[in-house]
């Protein structure tokens, strides 16, 4: 790659920094409303839902089956009240002897 | 005495590690394919640190994109930080703006989930440096890895291990619904907004899971500040 790659991974680099930084900074120690404040807080379960579905059901191309063990599985874990590490690896350690056996 | 310090955030960060792994693993082995010198490919990483805009990058990269298109379309792609940094914002504990200028730089989706799900309030600097630090230390890392060695895990191991990081989601959200509605409510709808901009294909990736969280997010404060009132009880 020429120099011209460079300029493109600065030019990546601040595109991606200032939607992370410009919050962060701007509304350090400002007193939002209420109602402004409590939608914010809700952000991440919201987010975390959006980030789930469909997301794991496509994590093997064309098997949704795939995807929908690996969710049961970790949904199961988490809900049999297993912290996040436990979770994690045990949808991988399902979805490994899944595959080997399939 | 470090209930909350570096060390326990590093410990909290650790599932990120673990599910960055396979994904910047592979990153490094397709940008050696794409032609792209380990420095170069490592400084993406350490540069840049967004894992899906990369992968379009390298994607772009191939079919000859002009660089120009490639970063504007980085910046559409993470539009959806200003709603996590001003989310995480309410989270984290007062501090020096210079500082939270630098620890800004290391907010993805995942050291968000992580941060913004704890159930304490006002989460010191450092606890939230360490989990963003254990994550980019090994998307770096294993980055450089994947273009060293330039071969991937096992065919088995690499389907089982996408799920990790969705995985590591669920494991943060399931805790916080359990007994509280309002969390169910909140995951669900904007799961299911976003179903629907996946399959009837509307808005890209990145713009759906926005509209998504938004919608969800606004629609719930408002269905509980209206129970509130009729109540006549203070939220």
């Amino acid at each position: 790659m020429g120099s011209w790659y460079w300029w493109m991974i600065i030019g990546m680099a601040i595109v991606t920094y200032i939607p992370r930084a410009i919050p962060l900074t701007f509304l350090e120690g400002k007193e939002l409303p209420p109602i402004i404040s409590g939608i914010l807080q809700n952000i991440p379960y919201a987010i975390l839902g959006a980030m789930i579905f469909p997301a794991i059901l496509m994590i093997k191309e064309g098997d949704i089956l795939f995807g929908l063990i690996g969710a049961v599985a970790a949904f199961a874990i988490a809900f049999a009240g297993a912290n996040v590490i436990l979770v994690v690896l045990g949808a991988i350690a399902v979805l490994s002897i899944y595959s080997l056996f399939f | 005495m470090d209930k909350f310090g570096f060390t326990s955030g590093m410990k909290a960060g650790s599932s990120i590690a673990i599910g960055y792994f396979p994904i910047a693993l592979t990153f490094g082995l397709l940008a050696k394919t794409t032609g792209l010198s380990m420095m170069e490919a490592t400084a993406m990483s350490i540069l840049v640190y967004a894992g899906a805009s990369q992968y379009i990058a390298l994607n772009l990269l191939t079919t000859g994109t002009d660089p120009l298109l490639i970063v504007l379309n980085t910046f559409v792609v993470n539009i959806r930080h200003f709603l996590m940094t001003a989310s995480l914002n309410e989270k984290m504990q007062s501090e020096k703006k210079w500082k939270k200028s630098i620890y800004a730089f290391w907010v993805t989706d995942e050291s968000f989930s992580v941060l913004a799900t704890r159930k304490e309030d006002k989460l010191p600097t450092s606890f939230g440096v360490g989990v963003m630090l254990v994550a980019y230390g090994s998307w770096v890392v294993f980055t450089a890895v994947g273009h060293l060695i330039g071969a991937n895990l096992p065919i088995f191991l690499q389907a089982a291990m996408g799920i990790a990081l969705y995985a590591m989601f669920v494991g943060l959200l399931v805790p916080s619904m359990k007994g509280n509605r309002k969390v169910v409510m909140l995951a669900l709808i904007a799961a299911v907004i976003n179903c629907f901009f996946y399959w009837t294909q509307i808005l890209s990736t990145g713009w759906a899971l926005l509209v998504a969280a938004l919608v969800s997010s606004i629609t719930v404060e408002i269905v509980y500040a209206n129970q509130a009132k009729r109540k006549g009880g203070v939220v």
